[in-house]
C-alpha cells in the first residue's frame, strides 16, 4: 500500500483506539465507582445501566466557557494541553496488537514509551505556571516533583524486563515471553514474564504507574482538599476535556504497556502463531481491561498519601527495590 | 562529494531538514533573546526537540531519544522546577536584556565557536555520505561498541558525573557548627 495511505489510515486508527479507551474507561471508572460507593448517577442516568452519565458529562465539560486568566501566559496555557494529550497519544505508536498489527516496531521500544511518556511532565508543568494562580503552581511543582521520583522506578523496573527479554522492541518482548520455558511430557509450556521472575517489577511498574498517572493514592498534585484542582484549577471547557481525555488514554496506554511487558501482551497459550493477528488484539484488550479495573479499584479504596510519604516511598522503597530487582533478574537470565 | 544547488533541491530530505533545523535554529535565538526566564527554558525545549529529530534523521534513533528522556524530560524538568520554586515570573523582565558590553563579547565567543566546531566537523567528516539504505542502527551495535571496545573511556565519564554529584552534595550541604561533626 501507498506509505502515506498506510499512515493515515494508522494515525486514524491510533486515535479511534485512543478515544475509544479513554471513553469506555471514563464509563467504567463511573459504573465501578458507583458500585463502590453506593453513586446514584451512574446507576440510573438514561433510564438502563446508567448510559447517560458520560455523555451528560461530557457535554457539561463542552458548554462552559474556555476562560483564560487575564494574568496568564496565553500562549503557554493554551499550548499545555496539547502537549500533554501528545504524549499520552504517541505511547500507542510502539504498542503491538499483534504481530503485524504494530504501527511501528521500533527497535527501542520501550525507550521510546519512557521517552515520550516524560513529555507530559512538561505539559503539566506548563500548565501550572501560566495559569498564573498560587494553586496552580504548587500543583505543578508537586507534579514535577512526582513524576520525576517515580519515573526512576518505572525505568528499573522496565530495564529488569529489557535485561530478561534481551531487546528493547515491545514485539519482542513478547516473543521472549511466548518462547517455550521448559518442557513436560513432550508439551512445550510457556509463561509470561509475570510468572517468568518478574512478580517484584510487575508490583513497582503498577505503583510507579499510579503515581505517574496522579491518581489516588497519588494524586497529591490535583488534591482537591488542599489545591483546589492544582495545575487544573484555571482550566474548563475544552481544555479541561483535553486534560481529562489524556489522563484516562495515558490510563489505557500505560496498561497495555504493563499487559506488554509483563502479560504477554497479545499472546495466549494455545493460539497458533498464524492466528494471533485476529486473536491478539482482543486478548491485548482483555488484559489492558484488567489492570484498568485494577486502577480503578485503587483509586476507590485507598485514601491519598501525605506528600513526604509519596517521595519516601518512591526514594526509600521503590528505586531500591528496582536495583535490587535488576540484580536478580541479571542472575535469573544467566543461572536459568 | 560535491554535490550542486539543483542536485540539493531534488532531495525530499533537505525539505526535511530544513523543516527541522529552521525551528531549532529560531527556538536557540529566543533562548538567550527572550525576556522572560520560563519562555526563555521553554524556547530551549524547541531547539533541543529539533536536535533530536536531527539525530532522528541521521538513523541515531537512540541519541535522538536519549536527548528527549534526558534533556527535555529530566534536565528541563528540573531547570523549570528550580526556576518555579525560586521565582517565576510572568511577563518579560528587562534586567534579563544585557548592554551592549556583555551581548557583544557574547556573540564573539559564539561566532568563534561555531566556526571552530563547523570547521572540526568539515574537516572530519566533509565528503561522507550516509548511504539511505542504512536505516537506524540496532541498540544492540550500539551497545557492542560502548561496552566492548569503549568501555573503559565511557566508565571514566561516568566519573565526571560522580564528582558533579559530590561537588553538589559539598556546595549545598550546610552544616551545623555547634553540632560536632
Amino acid at each position: 500500500m501507498n506509505f502515506w495511505l498506510l499512515l493515515l489510515v494508522e494515525i486514524v486508527v491510533i486515535l479511534v483506539v485512543m478515544l475509544v479507551g479513554a471513553l469506555v474507561t471514563i464509563y467504567a471508572e463511573l459504573k465501578i465507582s458507583a458500585h463502590m460507593q453506593s453513586r446514584i448517577g451512574p446507576y440510573y442516568a438514561g433510564g438502563k445501566w446508567g448510559w447517560a452519565q458520560p455523555a451528560a458529562d461530557g457535554l457539561k465539560f463542552m458548554q462552559k466557557e474556555d476562560l483564560v486568566p487575564a494574568a496568564a501566559d496565553h500562549t503557554v496555557f493554551r499550548l499545555a494541553p496539547y502537549i500533554v494529550i501528545m504524549s499520552a497519544l504517541a505511547v500507542w505508536v510502539v504498542i503491538p496488537f499483534g504481530p503485524d498489527l504494530v504501527v511501528r516496531d521500533l527497535d527501542l521500544g520501550v525507550f521510546f514509551v519512557l521517552a515520550v511518556s516524560s513529555l507530559s511532565t512538561l505539559g503539566v508543568l506548563m500548565a501550572g505556571w501560566a495559569s498564573a494562580n498560587k494553586y496552580s503552581l504548587m500543583g505543578g511543582l508537586r507534579a514535577a516533583a512526582q513524576l520525576i521520583a517515580y519515573e526512576l522506578p518505572l525505568l528499573l523496573a522496565v530495564v529488569a524486563v529489557v535485561v530478561q527479554a534481551g531487546t528493547m522492541s515491545l514485539n519482542g518482548i513478547v516473543a521472549a515471553q511466548a518462547q517455550p520455558w521448559f518442557t513436560v511430557g513432550g508439551i512445550e509450556i510457556s509463561a509470561p514474564f509475570l510468572i517468568k521472575g518478574q512478580i517484584i517489577g510487575f508490583v513497582i511498574f503498577m505503583v510507579a504507574a499510579v503515581a505517574e498517572l496522579s491518581r489516588i493514592p497519588f494524586d497529591m498534585p490535583i488534591a482537591e482538599s488542599e489545591l483546589t484542582m492544582g495545575y487544573l484549577t484555571e482550566y474548563s471547557g475544552i481544555r479541561f476535556t483535553m486534560f481529562f481525555l489524556g489522563e484516562y488514554a495515558s490510563m489505557v496506554a500505560i496498561s497495555a504497556i504493563a499487559a506488554t511487558m509483563y502479560l504477554g501482551g497479545y499472546w495466549i497459550p494455545g493460539v497458533p502463531e498464524s492466528a494471533l493477528n485476529a486473536v491478539g488484539p482482543f486478548v491485548l484488550l482483555a488484559k489492558v481491561a484488567f489492570l484498568v479495573f485494577l486502577l480503578i479499584w485503587f483509586r476507590w479504596t485507598w485514601p491519598r498519601l501525605r506528600e513526604d510519604q509519596l517521595q519516601d516511598l518512591a526514594w526509600r522503597w521503590l528505586i531500591p527495590l528496582g536495583l535490587l530487582n535488576i540484580v536478580l533478574a541479571g542472575i535469573f537470565k544467566v543461572v536459568l | 562529494m560535491h554535490v550542486s544547488f539543483e542536485q540539493w533541491l531534488t532531495e525530499v530530505a533537505n525539505y526535511v531538514f530544513l523543516a527541522l533545523a529552521i525551528p531549532t535554529l529560531v527556538g536557540a535565538w529566543m533562548v538567550v533573546t527572550s525576556t522572560n526566564i520560563v519562555r526563555a527554558v521553554l524556547y530551549l525545549v524547541v531547539t533541543l526537540a529539533g536536535s533530536a529529530a536531527l539525530f532522528i534523521m541521521l538513523g541515531a534513533e537512540f541519541v535522538g531519544w536519549t536527548v528527549v528522556l534526558v534533556y527535555i524530560g529530566a534536565v528541563i524538568i528540573l531547570f523549570l522546577i528550580g526556576i518555579m520554586i525560586t521565582r517565576a515570573p510572568l511577563g518579560s523582565h528587562e534586567e534579563l536584556s544585557h548592554p551592549a558590553t556583555v551581548k557583544i563579547p557574547a556573540a564573539l565567543l559564539s561566532i568563534v565557536l561555531f566556526t571552530v566546531v563547523a570547521w572540526a566537523v568539515a574537516d572530519a567528516f566533509g565528503g561522507l555520505i550516509i548511504p539511505p539504505d542504512v536505516g537506524a542502527t540496532r541498540t544492540g551495535q550500539l551497545a557492542e561498541v560502548i561496552f566492548q571496545r569503549f568501555v573503559i573511556p565511557f566508565e571514566v565519564v561516568s566519573l565526571v558525573l560522580l564528582s558533579a554529584l559530590v561537588g553538589g552534595i559539598a556546595l549545598a550541604r550546610k552544616d551545623d557548627p555547634e553540632e560536632p561533626a
